[in-house]
């Protein structure tokens, strides 16, 4: 691997103190005081992320919108400007190449948010779909993004920019301006709290995160913290929950693909071999991802794919891929490196008192 | 910044000893903490088992990464930090005295190879 790629930010999260690791070829912020710490901060208050490193492209010209409604899963059709929608990137079998979101800047013109890991085979896989006149540009070296999660953010949010944006609903963005430059506000998130996705500049990045840490209400919060909110959550994480060996239907998204365009990997999208499922254990010690998940007879029929001790409720939480004829049995075992893990199959959210949803108008 | 209390006795593997007559209280260090991070569950051997210096006698969960924990003396375990249980934070919070582990009765002449505070800083900073 190379030198690690640096967000703006970088600089910034090493001259506080942040315990610093490798991300998808990045330098990023794993955590500055805790992870407990900051996980609880943002259920409670205003946490802001460092997310400079995910890819954004724009795609754009006349029948963009009849052009992507074929190369991604998103239903598009009905998809106003102002609007936003979570979906994926399939290949020609069905198989997840990435989980992103389409937002619809205007009539023929898009941006999709992508997962850096996944951005170089994204941009790719989009170029071959689209023709011209739509084109395809990659805007993720010149385009900052800053996530501001928890419950404090409308009101954090409103003083820093001197807008209302209580009517602002939850997978809408609207346009708005911070240091004379375009800021785009996102009303979604990765924490299950209510909150809001910011993109603008590059260089401006560092000064609305210092603007934004002005606020005594808002903290800083690492990439460990953000993968327990969105594991209690039940969020899946590209490369743990999804992959291209598995489909929307098996992650249980089926229900999300109303596109009625004939899009790549359309008939594959249904296929069902595994399952995703939320599993609850009852004490503190939790599995780690790639663990097996056995019958009680002690067959193994699939894989842990993300774990953690849930700060917010005081147990281990995981989600797993199991073998699609097992997924309606209740009870499994985690063959942890320790010692084996009673788990019990449950419903997501994992955590449900997250505010992401909250009606503010 | 790293915290290394000159009466204790230090295992390579980042757990110390406080050595007390023919007695020993052990736990990790707090470099050992902060490298894991926020500890989510300790696992103990229970009072009367034998530890061996160097061998395996536990194992410690954080957040993030899992680890075993290696006994820096010999000797029967006649006491274990039950509060570790319900708050294993106290690992992280205060490794060196509400953090502790067990209690040991020594071996004869168990504390043989341990580091020294300024050997362990020594080592810690490579």
């Amino acid at each position: 691997m190379s030198v690690p790629l640096e967000t703006p930010l970088s600089v910034w999260h090493r001259s506080k103190g942040a315990k610093m690791t490798p991300f998808a070829g990045w330098d990023m912020p794993v955590q500055y005081e805790g992870i407990v710490a900051e996980h609880l901060y943002t259920r409670s208050s205003a946490s802001i992320f460092d997310i400079c490193h995910m890819g954004e492209f724009l795609i754009r010209g006349h029948g963009a919108r009849q052009q992507l409604e074929k190369a991604v899963s998103h239903r598009l059709d009905n998809l106003d400007p102002g609007k936003c929608r979570y979906g994926f990137l399939l290949n020609p079998q069905g198989g997840i190449l990435d989980d992103l979101i389409v937002y619809c800047l205007e009539a023929d013109s898009y941006m999709l948010v992508v997962n850096a890991a996944c951005a170089a085979g994204d941009f790719a896989a989009l170029k071959n779909r689209l023709s011209v006149p739509v084109g395809i540009e990659d805007v993720s070296a010149k385009t900052g993004k800053i996530d501001l999660q928890g419950p404090l953010s409308v009101d954090v949010l409103e003083k820093l920019l001197g807008a209302d944006f209580h009517a602002l609903g939850y997978f809408s963005f609207r346009a708005a301006s911070f240091a004379g430059e375009k800021l785009l506000v996102s009303r979604t998130g990765y924490t299950g709290e209510l909150g809001y996705e910011l993109y603008l500049p590059w260089n401006k990045s560092l000064a609305l995160w210092e603007e934004l840490l002005a606020d005594e209400r808002v903290k800083p919060a690492g990439l460990g913290s953000r993968d327990t909110l969105r594991l209690e959550i039940g969020l899946p994480l590209y490369g743990h929950e999804l992959d291209k060996d598995h489909t929307p239907a098996e992650a249980g998204m089926d229900k999300m693909l109303t596109n009625p365009a004939d899009y790549v990997g359309k008939e594959g999208a249904l296929r069902v071999r595994q399952r995703l499922i939320p599993l609850s254990i009852a004490g503190r010690r939790s599995p780690r991802a790639e663990d097996p998940v056995l019958l009680p007879d002690g067959r193994q029929i699939g894989l842990i794919t993300s774990a953690s001790f849930a700060p917010s409720l005081g147990h281990a939480v995981s989600l797993a891929w199991i073998d699609a004829v097992h997924a309606t049995l209740d009870s499994f075992i985690v063959r942890a490196a320790k010692t084996e893990l009673a788990a019990q199959k449950t419903d997501l959210p994992f955590y449900k008192g997250g505010t992401a949803r909250k009606k503010l108008a | 910044m790293n915290n290394i209390p000159d009466n204790l006795l230090y295992h390579k593997s980042h757990e110390w000893a406080r050595i007390e007559g023919k007695e020993a209280v052990i736990g990790i260090s707090h470099y050992a903490q902060s490298q894991l991070g926020d500890v989510t569950y300790v696992d103990l051997p229970a009072v009367g088992t034998q530890l061996t210096a160097g061998k395996e006698f536990g194992s410690i969960e954080s957040v993030k990464t899992a680890s075993d924990l290696y006994s820096p003396v010999s000797g029967t375990v006649i006491a274990v930090n039950e509060a570790l249980e319900g708050a294993p934070e106290f690992i992280n919070k205060s490794p060196y005295d509400d953090g502790w582990m067990l209690r040991v009765k020594l071996a004869d002449d168990s504390s043989a190879g341990l580091l020294k505070a300024a050997e362990y800083a020594t080592y810690c900073a490579h």
